[in-house]
């Protein structure tokens, strides 16, 4: 599905992705975890096609296309999507106006018809009840005025309804309590089949009770230090994250 | 080239003296007179002058306009006309052509004793005392010359008149077209809205140009709001790229009294809208909505004066630019606060957001505050669209054109929500999407 080789990126003058490999294939989940600052966001943002990331080196290619050569807008109409760490608030754009502007946008791009009105209500209200997005969320501003636990389901929400083939779900765990945890995770695994696949971001691993992984990779300073099943998930919870940092030093 | 329009203006004034026969001698007259001796005197504003010091008329002055005088024969179909009234329009429809009203295609539906919804020039016999009490009493000529020009000229234009305690149901839809087919004009519409105790009336002010030559509006409109009464005013401006148009809106308030503004600027090549208010009673607020999306080289400058004159009473304005290409916005607001006014609530902002780099917008708030149990504040910004906001629209699929779209219309909604008639309201929606589309 998508393969990252020795991807390297800047903010500014500062190096942050200093040579990412991750391959993921069709129908997995992907996680990485790593303490702050060590540059999951910005390998999603990378991914996604924020504008301030230099990317310095290497390449990404994503269902047999040149990932980074395509603007934000193709590569989510091309399948990719992702779940913000921090929504945007955009007062005067509504949720279901939002949502039908860009699934309009992605079916065309797949080839398919616009949805009719009644049909897009029905697959709304479908998947606000898959993420327990409350329906009267959908009528107001995007994420104006949520509560960060509302943003996130939100964001699963987009995912539900856009379909995409590869999600990155930063660190959506973040802000939900464990029940709205619970059914955030429900709803990712109903989406989930063996065509599309997951990279999970996430800072515990917590949310990997519920999402579980089939591999787990470790971040640190820029870099994949270490990767295993799920099991390293476990052990990272037990062990904190500073014997990654000696891996790094002895490396 | 101001003098040689100036003077052009005068002898106009002269010729249409010439033929009102009796009524030179009237006291109605000599106001005019009155009038036309000031804007000799002052002539068209110069940049040097504070209130103008953004606004240049050079474009203006530099034509060769002639005062529209006596309604010649107007070659306009019922079906050219009809294309102007906004969709799902319901109520009374009155047309000024170049200023005068025009009795064929107007149309009032409104069969309440005590309503008046008519011709100005039609009125001022039978209302005289309203007149005597009211015309030119709030609209300052001395001081400004363009109010004296148009007191010059008060011929024709609207006038109403709702008696106590009367709600008028049916919205007064004021389509001001201006024809400049066959020469280059200058129409000044005057009009005196009187609206007793406890009174109200919705009035759409809706402005069109048809024909190429330069035109030049130069409207007066007077807003007296006695105790209780209230008036919403939507002014809608759909001029052409050939059309100049300076308004002024002078709004006297007794207690208790509502006054709404929304000003929408689609287009024209420079407008001036003078908006003034008077809160003269306790109790009383006035709100001020614009909206001007600028593209070309298009100029707007809203120019805003709330006057607090006495205590307990509330305004609040907000207005909202998208400021394309090498155009210009400017913004003027001034709030004064008088030293009695205690309690005053008096809010004010105005947001723009820059498309281009040539875009160009000049706020300029202006608090005067001579009491000291107020509440005010006011802000102005400008920038661009917001780029997380933009990404994220992005990376839903969504495009930058169309992001840009959602954006810009959710930026400037909020003002076209202020508008309390549904047709009305849906119908700027939907022209605002059409824009922003283009
Ligand atoms: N837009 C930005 N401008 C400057 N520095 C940034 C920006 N985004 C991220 N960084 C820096 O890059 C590093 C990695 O950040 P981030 O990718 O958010 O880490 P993580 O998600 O793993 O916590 C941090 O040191 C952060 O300060
Ligand atoms: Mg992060």
């Amino acid at each position: 599905m998508i393969t990252i080789k020795n991807l390297k990126a800047r903010v500014e003058d500062k190096e942050i992705l200093k040579g990412i490999n991750l391959q993921i294939n069709a129908g997995e989940i992907h996680a990485i975890m790593g303490p702050n600052g060590s540059g999951k966001s910005t390998l999603a943002s990378v991914l996604a096609g924020k504008e301030g990331y230099e990317v310095t080196g290497g390449e990404v290619i994503f269902e047999g296309k040149e990932l980074l050569d395509l603007d934000p807008e193709e590569r989510a109409r091309e399948g990719l999507f992702l779940a913000f760490q921090y929504p945007v608030e955009i007062p005067g754009v509504s949720n279901t106006n939002f949502m039908k502007t860009a699934l309009n946008e992605v079916r065309k791009a797949r080839g398919e018809e616009p949805l009719s009105a009644s049909e897009f209500l029905k697959l709304l209200k479908e998947k606000a009840a898959l993420v327990g997005l409350n329906p009267e969320y959908l009528s107001r501003y995007v994420n104006d005025g949520f509560s960060g636990g509302e943003k996130k389901r939100n964001e699963i929400f987009q995912l539900a309804m856009l379909n995409p083939k590869f999600s990155i779900l930063d660190e959506t765990d973040s802000g939900l309590d464990i029940d709205a945890l619970k059914i955030v995770a429900d709803g990712v695994n109903k989406i989930k089949n063996k065509n599309n696949s997951f990279l999970v971001i996430t800072h515990y691993q917590r949310l990997l009770n519920y999402i579980v992984p089939d591999f787990v990779h470790v971040m640190y300073d820029g870099r994949i230090v270490k990767s295993g099943g799920k099991e390293l998930a476990l052990h990272l919870e037990e062990n904190g994250y500073d014997w990654i940092k000696e891996i790094e030093v002895t490396a | 080239m101001e003098e040689d329009l100036k003077y052009k203006l005068i002898s106009d004034f002269k010729l249409m003296e010439s033929s009102l026969n009796g009524e030179a001698k009237s006291p109605f007259h000599k106001i005019r007179q009155d009038a036309i001796s000031v804007f000799e005197e002052l002539g068209f504003p110069v940049k040097k002058l504070e209130e103008w010091k953004y606004t240049n008329l050079n474009n203006i002055t530099k034509n060769k306009f002639r005062q529209f005088l006596i309604p010649e024969k107007i070659n306009l179909s019922y079906e050219e006309v009809a294309s102007f009234i906004y969709p799902g329009f319901e109520g009374n429809l009155i047309v000024l052509i170049n200023g005068h009203y025009s009795v064929k295609f107007s149309k009032i539906v409104t069969q309440t004793d005590g309503v008046y919804i008519g011709s100005f020039s039609e009125a001022r016999e039978k209302f005289s005392d309203i007149f005597q009490n009211h015309f030119a009493k709030y609209a300052d000529y001395y001081r400004n010359s363009l109010t004296a020009l148009n007191t010059a000229f008060a011929i024709d234009g609207v006038f109403i008149h709702v008696e106590k305690n009367i709600t008028v149901n049916e919205p007064v839809l004021i389509l001001n077209i201006a024809d400049s087919r066959d020469e280059s004009l200058i129409a000044q519409p005057r009009n005196l809205f009187v609206m007793e105790e406890g009174s109200s009336v919705n009035i759409i002010d809706d402005y069109y140009t048809i024909g190429e030559h330069p035109f030049f509006t130069n409207s007066v409109i007077e807003v007296v709001l006695k105790n209780n009464a209230s008036l919403d005013h939507y002014k809608i401006q759909n001029d052409g790229s050939n059309a100049f148009h300076i308004g002024t809106i002078q709004v006297e308030q007794s207690r208790d009294s509502k006054f709404t503004n929304s000003t929408i600027s689609w287009g024209g090549s420079l407008i001036r809208n003078n908006l003034n208010a008077v809160l003269n009673g306790e109790n009383s607020e006035s709100h001020f909505y614009g909206l001007y999306l600028l593209k070309d080289k298009q100029f707007v400058d809203n120019h805003t004066l709330v006057d607090h004159a006495v205590p307990n009473c509330n305004s609040n304005e907000l207005y909202k630019g998208l400021i394309d290409d090498k155009a210009t916005g400017v913004f003027n607001g001034k709030i004064m606060v008088r030293k009695d006014a205690q309690k005053t609530n008096a809010y004010q902002s105005n947001k723009n957001i820059l498309l281009s780099a040539d875009a160009k917008i000049n706020a300029k708030p202006q608090l005067e505050i001579f009491a000291d149990d107020v509440k005010c504040s006011h802000g102005a910004t400008s920038g661009q669209l917001d780029q997380n906001s933009m990404f994220y629209l992005q990376s839903r699929g969504i495009s930058k054109d169309e992001a840009k779209i959602l954006l810009m219309n959710a930026f400037s909604s909020d003002v076209i929500d202020s508008v309390k008639i549904d047709s009305l309201r849906d119908y700027l929606h939907s022209q605002l999407f059409k824009k922003l589309k283009k």
